[in-house]
């Protein structure tokens, strides 16, 4: 067998699981309705519209780019450390270079105050 | 005897994933009776007690209760993916657990066969992966819900994740450093000497940080702030669907543990002074014993960090992860990789090495409190003088917020009655 099915079968079996409680719990439980029941939750004073549900803080628009740009030197990284034996000298040298390269943009970001949260 | 991976029957694959699948739910239940009583007694109080013996079985009649509650979607819900959400969260969090080993090879009804479900090339990948795709059932629950507070709970849950997840991730680079390879179970062979939170201590202190990060758990639990954002992402959530939400956060805080003894504490071996004393202590059944002890001194922290740790806030949480772990686990990168090249190619023995590293780390340090001296030496001509606090400003009465003083009323009778001459003047 491949060594990739056993994760289906596990996959499987968590879904059918997951499937299984979702059912379960829509059948078992009550059915009441109200208006209230319905409405969003905010501590009980009537929800506040919900206008464009798209608009979030750019400031986690920003974190999501830093953190693909820091995922892809990881995705990098992964295979040298791996090699690392094989690679000698000269795959260190090349990964510092990488790494320091990463590190300005990494350093201009702080600078401009693009870590902060206030 | 080793066996190679992918060649175990159909039965066995089934047998061996319906026992993870158990085993986890298991373990679940009991972490959470476990968590309750030790919060308890750190408390002075004495937890869940009336539910079988010990209280042993709370988590199941919690589940059950769970079960008859109402079962609710929201009006301004997106039925289809808020009904998703907690399928992708439960689906994903039992999957990972798939590549930990849990023993060596071992005969079951006459097969021989590896207490590990599967492994490949890329394990460790893998379990980084699948967590990421966790993360897509938070911010689609979240988003789903059609709710203020679920959709501010997902973003910070998510930004909180994704940017603990690469301290996470570059913490393991020196891991698979020096075992030359991804695959777990060659991780674990590979500690046979000696376990890598002594070679690399470092690099267990950031990932078992960044662990309790990533599985938002206290005091980094900032995606369940009460008071800022009543329940978080799952807020809308009721009956079981919540139950799954909070199983996949049980079962991630026990994947992660899994992953920290698989690669750092050396897995399914037996500790020092056991296996010297103890031939037969690292094979047959007895490494799940082991294994399942290393589980729970994780688990313990992680109660134990609950208990007494208060919340951190959300800056101070971002600025540790971004200014803190990443840094640090870049420069470790590379300390250990030239440290490692230099033993390789030029023959230096590893004690002038040390030397030459300690050398270096002292100069860094003191180069650290130099820079900082100066630093705080030039702050104060860049600090602009405060304008003066105004008590009433917005028209409603505020109290001085911190580095700001309120005027002394001494002062403010002088300008009264300096005003009151110069009008009388």
């Amino acid at each position: 067998m491949n060594v990739y099915t056993p994760v289906l079968v596990l996959a499987a079996i968590g879904a059918g699981f997951a499937l299984f409680s979702i059912i379960s719990g829509a059948i078992a439980g009550p059915s009441r309705y109200n208006r209230a029941l319905l409405d969003a939750y905010e501590c009980g004073i009537d929800p506040t519209e919900r206008k464009a549900a798209g608009k979030i803080p750019i400031k986690y628009f920003l974190t999501a780019m830093l953190f693909i740009i820091f995922d892809i030197e990881i995705v990098f990284l992964y295979p040298w450390a791996v090699a690392f034996d094989q690679l000698g000298l000269f795959g260190l040298v090349e990964m510092i270079v990488f790494i320091l390269t990463v590190f300005v943009a990494y350093m201009y970001v702080w600078r401009r105050g693009g870590l902060e949260w206030d | 005897m080793s066996v190679p991976f992918g060649l175990d029957p159909g039965w066995l694959i089934l047998l061996k994933s319906l026992v993870i699948f158990v085993f986890l739910v298991l373990v679940t239940l009991f972490t959470i009776w476990l968590e309750r009583r030790i919060v308890a007694r750190m408390q002075m109080r004495i937890g869940p007690n009336r539910v079988g013996p010990f209280g042993l079985v709370q988590g199941l009649a919690d589940g059950v209760k769970l079960a008859l509650k109402q079962d609710i979607i929201p009006a301004l819900a997106d039925r289809s993916v808020f009904i998703l959400a907690p399928i992708i969260s439960a689906t994903t969090c039992f999957i990972a657990f798939a590549v930990i080993p849990l023993g060596p090879t071992v005969s079951i009804f006459g097969t021989w066969t590896n207490l590990q479900l599967t492994d490949f090339p890329v394990a460790v990948l893998f379990v980084l992966a699948i967590a990421s795709i966790g993360i897509y059932g938070i911010v689609l629950a979240g988003w789903s819900s059609g709710s203020t507070y679920p959709l501010l709970g997902a973003l910070r849950s998510s930004a909180q994740m994704i940017s603990y997840e690469i301290a996470m991730g570059l913490s393991l680079v020196a891991v698979f450093l020096y075992a030359g390879s991804m695959s777990t179970s060659e991780i674990v062979s590979a500690q046979q000497n000696v376990w890598y939170v002594v070679l690399l201590l470092p690099s267990f202190v950031i990932y078992a940080t960044s662990m309790v990060g990533e599985t938002n758990r206290a005091p980094f639990d900032l995606p369940e702030a009460e008071g800022e954002l009543v329940g978080g992402f799952h807020t809308e959530y009721s009956s079981l669907k919540f139950a799954l939400f909070f199983l996949a956060e049980y079962i991630n805080m026990v994947t992660v543990s899994a992953l920290a003894t698989t690669l750092f504490l050396g897995g399914w071996r037996a500790p020092a002074p056991i296996s010297t004393i103890w031939e037969g202590a690292n094979s047959g059944w007895w490494p799940l014993v082991w294994f399942v002890a290393k589980l729970f001194a994780f688990i313990f922290v992680f109660i134990w960090l609950r208990g007494t740790l208060p919340r951190l806030r959300y800056d101070q949480f971002m600025k540790f992860g971004w200014k803190v772990l990443i840094p640090v686990s870049l420069v470790w990168i590379v300390i250990v990789a030239t440290a490692r090249a230099l033993r390789q190619s030029a023959n230096v023995d590893s004690s002038s090495l040390l030397v030459v590293v300690g050398v270096i780390l002292t100069i860094l340090v003191v180069l650290s409190f130099v820079l900082d001296a100066m630093i705080s030496r030039r702050m104060p001509s860049e600090i602009e003088p405060e304008p003066e606090f105004d008590a009433f400003a917005g028209g409603f009465p505020v109290p001085p917020l911190p580095g700001q003083k309120l005027p002394t009323p001494a002062a403010s009778a002088q300008t009264i009655s300096s005003t009151e001459g110069d009008s009388r003047g």
